[in-house]
C-alpha cells in the first residue's frame, strides 16, 4: 500500500439537493500519470476541491500516503505535498510573472514569515523562480505584469506557481483549457517533462491528450466513478464511448 | 468632513413620538413603525447589492433626495401627500436610472474600495448640492389631516400615522415579495442573483435588469425618506446620519433577501425603541454587539444564501 | 534546483539573477534619492513656518495614521472603515494613564498605546478577518462604534462626551516639555516617531512577509493554494497596523493634551481612508501625499467655503474612483511611465 500516494474512500459532497461528488473510491499511485475525464458537470473540479481542501466533504475520507488528511486545511495539505492548478486562472494579477512564482517558492522554502530583511536578499528564491520560468520558456516574459500576457502564457504561469511548490502530488484541472490550439503543445510539453516521481492527476477533455499522456484513466459521470482502466480499456469500453466519447466526438464534429 | 455629530449618537425612533401610554403594545407599535421606515429605505439597497454585488453607501442619498422632493412639493407647491410620494418616487427613480447608466455601471467590476470611495464621493456631492439648492436647515413634513391624531385599535390607542406606516410597510413587502416570486422580471432577478453568468447565457438582459432594479430601489428609498421625514427629520446630513443603520439592516437581513431586510428592520426598530426607553445610556451598544455576533455567526446575514 | 531541472551551475545562476526582472526584485528595497524629500520638507517646514507647527504636527500624525491603514488596506487588501478604533484605543490609553496620574512619560506611554491597540487589533482581527466584503466592512464599523459607545458609557473614567482635558504629559527624555503655545517640541517629537514608524513599515513591506501580504491582496484564493496560512497572516498584519494606528492616536492625545470621543468617530475612519486613497494606496508615500493635499485644502478652503469644499471633495472622490484608481501617486507613476522613462529609453 505504500506506493499509493493519494486515496479517497467514499468521498462525497452535495450542494443542497445536488450531489456533485457521490461516494468516490479513488487511488492515485506514486508517480502516476492519471487522467480524470467526464462530461461537463460530472464533478471533476469538485473532486479536486475536496482533495485539496477547498471544500469540505459531506462524507468519506481523503488519505495521503495512508494518513487521513480529511480535516486538514488547504495550506497544510500543500505543505504535505499536494499542489494544484485551477480550471480558470488564479494568478496574482497585478504582479510580474517572476513575482508570481516567487510568492509560491518563498512560501515553500518558508521565507514568507520573515519580516525584517528585504525579500530581494533571498536570491535563492529569485534564482529558483527564474530557473523555473526558463524551463517553461517564460524567461523572456519574467518582468511583464502577468495580466498583460496572452492567455496561453498565463496558463503556463498558473502551472509554474504549482510546480514551484515542488509537490509530490500535482492536480491539474484542465491545464490547456482556453488556450489556442496552436499553443497547447507548449503546456503539454511542460507537463510531460515533469519529474517522474511526482504523481500527476490531469483533468482533460481532449482525448488525444489523455491517450498520449495518461497511463491510467478514470471516468467520472454524475459525481461517481463510472469506469477506470488503462487508456486502451477505456477506449474500448462501449459504455464509456456512449456517455463520453460519443459526446466528445459529437462536439468535435460540430466545433 | 462628515457630520459633526456621529451617526451613532443619533436617536432612532424617539423624536417627536408621543410616549404617553408606554404599554407593551405601544412600544411594539412605535418600534414597528420606525422599523418599517428603515425597511422601505433599505429594501432597494438590499436588492441592488444582492444583484450587482455593489457596495452602495450612497443609497441614503437617494432617500434624502426623494424625501426633499416630497416635502418640498407638499410645503411649497401644496401637492397632496399621495401625489407627492409618487412624485418623489419618480424623481428618485429617474435620477437613479441616470446615475446607474452613466456612473455606477462602470464600477460593477471594480474593487470594493473604488465602490466605497465613489459612493462616499456621491454622498458629499448630494449633501453639498442640497445645501446649495435648498439650504442647510431641516425640513418639516406636515401630515395630511386624515393621518394625524390617534386611532382606536380596540386593545390600545395609537398614533394613526404609525399604524398607517406599519400597514403600508406590510403591503410593500408583500407586493415586492409577490413581484419577485411571481413575475417574469422577478424570476430574472432571482436567476441573476443566483448566478449572473448563467442568467446572461439564458438570454436575460442583465444590463437592463440592473437599471430597472436600481431605479426601483432608489424610488423606494425616496418613499422611505418622505414617509420617515416626520420623525427622522430631513436635513442635508440625512444620507450620512443613518447610513450605519441602513447597512446594519441590509447585512443582517442578508443581501438580496426582501423578507430578510423586513425582519431585520423591524427587529432593529423595536429593539432600538425598547433600548431607548429602558436603557437610555449605552442601549445602542447592545445593537452593535448583537450585529457583530449575528454577522460572525452568519456572515451572509439571517436570510442570505450561504456563499461557498 | 526546481524539480524539473538539471543541476544549475553558478554561471547560469548569475545569468538568471542578472535578468532585468530579477534585478528589479533584488533592488526593489534600495533607498532612492527622492525618499529624502519628505523628511527634508518636514525639517524645512519647521524653520520656515514656525507659526504653523500645530498644523504641521497634526499633519505628521495624520501621515502616521494613514500609513498604518496603508499596511492593512494597501498591502494586505483588508478593506476597513473602522480603523479609528485603534487610533482611539491608543489615544484613550495615553489619556487615561495621564489623566489619572498613573503614567505620564511620553515614550513609554506610546509603547503602551501601541500594545493596547495591538491587543484590540489582534482580538478583533482573529474573529473578523474570516469575513470579507460588506460583512467585513460592517464588522469593522460596528467594532469601532462599540468602542465609542463604551468610552461614552464609562463616563467616570473617560469623561464621556467631554473627554479628558489638560492631560499632564511629562517632558520628552525628562527635558523637552510640551508647550501648549509653541509647538516646537510636539512637532519634532511627532516627526521622530513618524520617522521610526516609517522605517519599520518600509522594512516590513519589502520583506518576504510583506510580499506575501501583497499576494493575499492580489489573489486570496490562490494564496491558500500555495500553502500560506492566510488568516493568520492577515491577523498579524492587522495587529501591526492597529499598533501603529494606536501610536498615532497616542501622539494625538499627547500633543493636544486631550482626548475625546472624536478619536473613535466614523468620521475619522472615513477621512483617513479618503486621505490614503487620494494619495495612492499600497505605495508607502501615498499616506504623505494624501495627508498633505487633504489637510492643506481642508485648512485653507474648508474654513472659508465649507460647502464648496465638500462638493469639490465629492467630485474628486468620484473622479478618482472612476479614472485614477491609484490616487495622486498613481497618476504620477503613470505619467512617469508614459513620458519620463519613455523618453529616457528612446
Ligand atoms: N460551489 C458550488 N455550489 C453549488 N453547486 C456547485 C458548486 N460547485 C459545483 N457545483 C455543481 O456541481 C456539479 C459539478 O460541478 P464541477 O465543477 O465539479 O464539474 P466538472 O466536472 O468540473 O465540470 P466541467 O467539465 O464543466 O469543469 C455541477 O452541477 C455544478 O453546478
Ligand atoms: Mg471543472
Amino acid at each position: 500500500m505504500t506506493d499509493i500516494s493519494l486515496e479517497t474512500e467514499g468521498l462525497g459532497r452535495h450542494f443542497g439537493a445536488l450531489t456533485a461528488v457521490n461516494g468516490v473510491d479513488f487511488k492515485l499511485a506514486a508517480g502516476a500519470r492519471h487522467a480524470l475525464i467526464g462530461p461537463n458537470g460530472a464533478g471533476k473540479t469538485t473532486f479536486v476541491n475536496l482533495l485539496t481542501g477547498v471544500l469540505t466533504p459531506t462524507r468519506g475520507r481523503v488519505l495521503l500516503a495512508g494518513r487521513d488528511i480529511t480535516a486538514r486545511a488547504q495550506a497544510e495539505r500543500v505543505k504535505l505535498g499536494i499542489a494544484r492548478t485551477f480550471q480558470i486562472n488564479r494568478l496574482f494579477r497585478g504582479l510580474s510573472v517572476l513575482e508570481n512564482v516567487c510568492i509560491s517558492v518563498a512560501e515553500r522554502v518558508g521565507a514568507a514569515t520573515s519580516m525584517f530583511y528585504p525579500a530581494g536578499r533571498r536570491v535563492d528564491v529569485i534564482d529558483e523562480s527564474m530557473d523555473l520560468l526558463d524551463t517553461l520558456k517564460l524567461g523572456d516574459a519574467a518582468r511583464h505584469c502577468v495580466s498583460e500576457l496572452p492567455y496561453g502564457r498565463q496558463r503556463l504561469v498558473e502551472l509554474a506557481i504549482a510546480i514551484g511548490l515542488r509537490p509530490r502530488v500535482l492536480l491539474l484541472d484542465e491545464p490547456a483549457a482556453g488556450v489556442p490550439s496552436a499553443e497547447t503543445h507548449i503546456i503539454l510539453d511542460a507537463i510531460e517533462r515533469l519529474p517522474e516521481q511526482i504523481a500527476v492527476l490531469i483533468i482533460e477533455h481532449d482525448m488525444d491528450v489523455v491517450f498520449r499522456f495518461a497511463k491510467r484513466v478514470t471516468v467520472m459521470v454524475g459525481g461517481a466513478v463510472f469506469a477506470e482502466g488503462t487508456p486502451r480499456e477505456i477506449e474500448a469500453n462501449p459504455h464509456v464511448r456512449e456517455v463520453y466519447l460519443g459526446q466528445a466526438a459529437l462536439s468535435a464534429a460540430h466545433g | 468632513m462628515f457630520a459633526t455629530h456621529s451617526p451613532f449618537a443619533v436617536g432612532w425612533g424617539a423624536g417627536s413620538l408621543v410616549i404617553e401610554n408606554i404599554d407593551f403594545a405601544g412600544i411594539l407599535l412605535g418600534g414597528l413603525s420606525a422599523g418599517t421606515v428603515l425597511f422601505i429605505v433599505s429594501v432597494g439597497l438590499s436588492i441592488t447589492m444582492g444583484l450587482m454585488g455593489f457596495v452602495n453607501l450612497a443609497h441614503g442619498a437617494f432617500a434624502m433626495f426623494g424625501g426633499y422632493v416630497i416635502v418640498l412639493a407638499m410645503n411649497r407647491a401644496h401637492v397632496g401627500f399621495a401625489a407627492a410620494l409618487a412624485l418623489g418616487f419618480l424623481a428618485a427613480a429617474a435620477l437613479g436610472a441616470v446615475l446607474e447608466r452613466l456612473l455606477y455601471r462602470r464600477l460593477y467590476r471594480a474593487g470594493e474600495l473604488d465602490q466605497v470611495l465613489f459612493t462616499i464621493g456621491l454622498i458629499f456631492i448630494f449633501i453639498a448640492a442640497t445645501v446649495i439648492v435648498v439650504g442647510p436647515e431641516s425640513q418639516l413634513l406636515t401630515l395630511p389631516q386624515s393621518l394625524r391624531g390617534q386611532l382606536d385599535l380596540g386593545f390600545t390607542h395609537y398614533r394613526t400615522y404609525s399604524v398607517f406606516l406599519i400597514v403600508v410597510g406590510f403591503l410593500i413587502v408583500a407586493g415586492i415579495w409577490l413581484a419577485i416570486e411571481r413575475t417574469r422580471i422577478g424570476a430574472q432577478i432571482r436567476a441573476t442573483v443566483d448566478n449572473r453568468r448563467m442568467a446572461e447565457s439564458l438570454g436575460i438582459n442583465v444590463d437592463r435588469l440592473f437599471t430597472i432594479t436600481f431605479a426601483f430601489g432608489s424610488g423606494m428609498a425616496a418613499i422611505g425618506g418622505g414617509l420617515g421625514a416626520e420623525f427622522l427629520g430631513l436635513d442635508p446630513q440625512y444620507a450620512l446620519k443613518y447610513l450605519v443603520y441602513f447597512l446594519i439592516v441590509v447585512s443582517v437581513g442578508g443581501l438580496g433577501s426582501v423578507v430578510g431586510v423586513y425582519c431585520a428592520a423591524l427587529l432593529l426598530g423595536v429593539l432600538d425603541f425598547v433600548l431607548k426607553l429602558y436603557v437610555p445610556k449605552g442601549g445602542t451598544m447592545f445593537i452593535y454587539v448583537l450585529t457583530i455576533l449575528l454577522l460572525l455567526w452568519r456572515p451572509q446575514g439571517l436570510f442570505g444564501r450561504k456563499e461557498t | 534546483m526546481s524539480v524539473a531541472l538539471a543541476p544549475a551551475g553558478a554561471a547560469a545562476a548569475a545569468a538568471r539573477l542578472a535578468h532585468p526582472a530579477a534585478r528589479t526584485l533584488i533592488r526593489r528595497h534600495h533607498l532612492r534619492w527622492w525618499e529624502a524629500l519628505p523628511w527634508a520638507a518636514a525639517i524645512g517646514f519647521y524653520f520656515a513656518f514656525p507659526a504653523y507647527l500645530a498644523f504641521g504636527t497634526e499633519l505628521l500624525i495624520t501621515v502616521l495614521f494613514a500609513l498604518s491603514l496603508d499596511l492593512a488596506l494597501g498591502y494586505a487588501g483588508i478593506i476597513t472603515l473602522g480603523h479609528a478604533a485603534f487610533f482611539g484605543a491608543g489615544a484613550y490609553a495615553v489619556g487615561l494613564l495621564a489623566f489619572h496620574g498613573i503614567w505620564t512619560e511620553p515614550i513609554t506611554s506610546l509603547a503602551l498605546a501601541a500594545l493596547v491597540a495591538a491587543a484590540i487589533g489582534f482580538a478583533s482581527g482573529l474573529v473578523l478577518l474570516r469575513t470579507r466584503g460588506l460583512t467585513l466592512l460592517m464588522l469593522t464599523i460596528c467594532t469601532m462604534a462599540l468602542l465609542q459607545e463604551a468610552a461614552n458609557m464609562a463616563h467616570d473614567y473617560t469623561g464621556g462626551f467631554d473627554g479628558l482635558p489638560n492631560l499632564p504629559i511629562a517632558p520628552v527624555f525628562g527635558v523637552f516639555a510640551f508647550n501648549p503655545l509653541y509647538d516646537n517640541t510636539q512637532y519634532l517629537y511627532a516627526l521622530a516617531v513618524l520617522l521610526v514608524s516609517f522605517l519599520f513599515v518600509r522594512t516590513l513591506v519589502y520583506s518576504p512577509f510583506g510580499q506575501s501580504l501583497t499576494g493575499i491582496r492580489e489573489n486570496l484564493l490562490r494564496m491558500h493554494a500555495v500553502g500560506a496560512p492566510v488568516r493568520w497572516r492577515l491577523t498579524v498584519c492587522y495587529t501591526i497596523s492597529a499598533a501603529l494606528a494606536g501610536v498615532a492616536g497616542g501622539l494625538w492625545a499627547q500633543t493636544n493634551a486631550y482626548v475625546n470621543l472624536s478619536a473613535l468617530d466614523l468620521d475619522r475612519a472615513a477621512t483617513v481612508l479618503i486621505i490614503l486613497i487620494l494619495g495612492g494606496y499600497g505605495r508607502l508615500y501615498g499616506a504623505f501625499v494624501g495627508a498633505v493635499v487633504y489637510l492643506a485644502l481642508e485648512h485653507f478652503l474648508a474654513r472659508v467655503y465649507p460647502t464648496a469644499w465638500q462638493l469639490g471633495l465629492g467630485l474628486l472622490l468620484v473622479l478618482i474612483a472612476l479614472f485614477a484608481h491609484n490616487g495622486i501617486l498613481g497618476i504620477g507613476a503613470m505619467l512617469w511611465r508614459r513620458y519620463g522613462r519613455g523618453r529616457a529609453e528612446a
